[in-house]
């Protein structure tokens, strides 16, 4: 079964250029470390997935091993791990988080009209 | 330069009784890496925990051993370091991880003594 948990997380990170696990739902985040990352985030201004890991036991029980990182939220962008709430919090302070999104979600854009193209 | 680090010395203000996760936690990273710095704040009296727990944790660590690494790397380093502590008793913990370098961008000359990073931006008007 853990396989198929893995291929979903896969399939998730790799078909969502912003994506992030978190604990609740941006409008309803359930954890204060998963709030401080949805301002951040929002602040960025792009569409973004998200996956509520309280409501998919088994991706909370999975992804941690698949991604080498103990905690959530983790923020996933074009399939790499960005970091968990503290590393987010860094690069917005720092600006840097607002153009990684902003590329990537620019990128993704650009895919999807050439596809359409 | 090639300064000794000075001896981490653990901040006290984080209350007057030590527990004996922070204590682990504490030695742990003080024997594993060359630190300039090392904070263990416990913060679980901020959270909705019993009294004396230690669940929730908040490092500040600045060692010229992180310089090199990315922040995910440096972050996945004080994980593996303090796996069995995160599987166990804490139940979240905050990192700050700096290089000396970073630690002198951001707060200045100032000696090593630890600005709260509580998040809330007050700093940047300094």
């Amino acid at each position: 079964m853990t396989d198929a948990v893995v291929d979903n997380i896969k399939d998730q990170i790799e078909s969502n250029p912003i994506i992030l696990y978190m604990k609740g739902s941006p409008q309803a985040p359930q954890c204060g470390f998963s709030a401080q990352t949805i301002n951040c985030l929002v602040e960025c201004g792009e569409r973004f997935a998200y996956v509520d890991i309280l409501s998919n036991p088994d991706i909370r029980a999975t992804l941690p091993g698949y991604s080498n990182w103990p905690t959530f939220p983790q923020l996933f962008v074009e399939g790499e791990l960005v970091g968990g709430c503290d590393i987010i919090t860094e690069m917005f302070e720092a600006g840097e988080l607002k153009p990684l999104i902003k590329e990537a979600s620019a990128r993704a854009q650009a895919a999807e009209g050439d596809a359409e193209a | 330069m090639s300064t000794t680090p000075e001896h981490p010395t653990p901040s006290s203000a984080s209350g007057p009784l030590k527990g004996p996760v922070q204590n682990i936690v504490e030695t742990k990273l003080a024997e594993h890496f060359d630190l300039q710095h090392l904070q263990v704040e416990n913060e679980s009296s901020n959270h909705n925990v019993p009294a004396g727990s230690e669940s929730h944790f908040k490092l500040v660590l600045v060692g010229e051993c992180f310089a090199s690494m990315s922040r995910v790397a440096r972050h996945q380093s004080v994980h593996e370091l303090l796996a069995a502590e995160l599987a166990g008793p804490i139940h979240a913990l905050a990192i700050h991880i700096f290089s000396p370098e970073q630690w002198r961008e951001r707060f200045g000359d100032a000696p090593l003594s630890p600005p709260c990073l509580g998040g809330d931006g007050s700093l940047e008007s300094a």
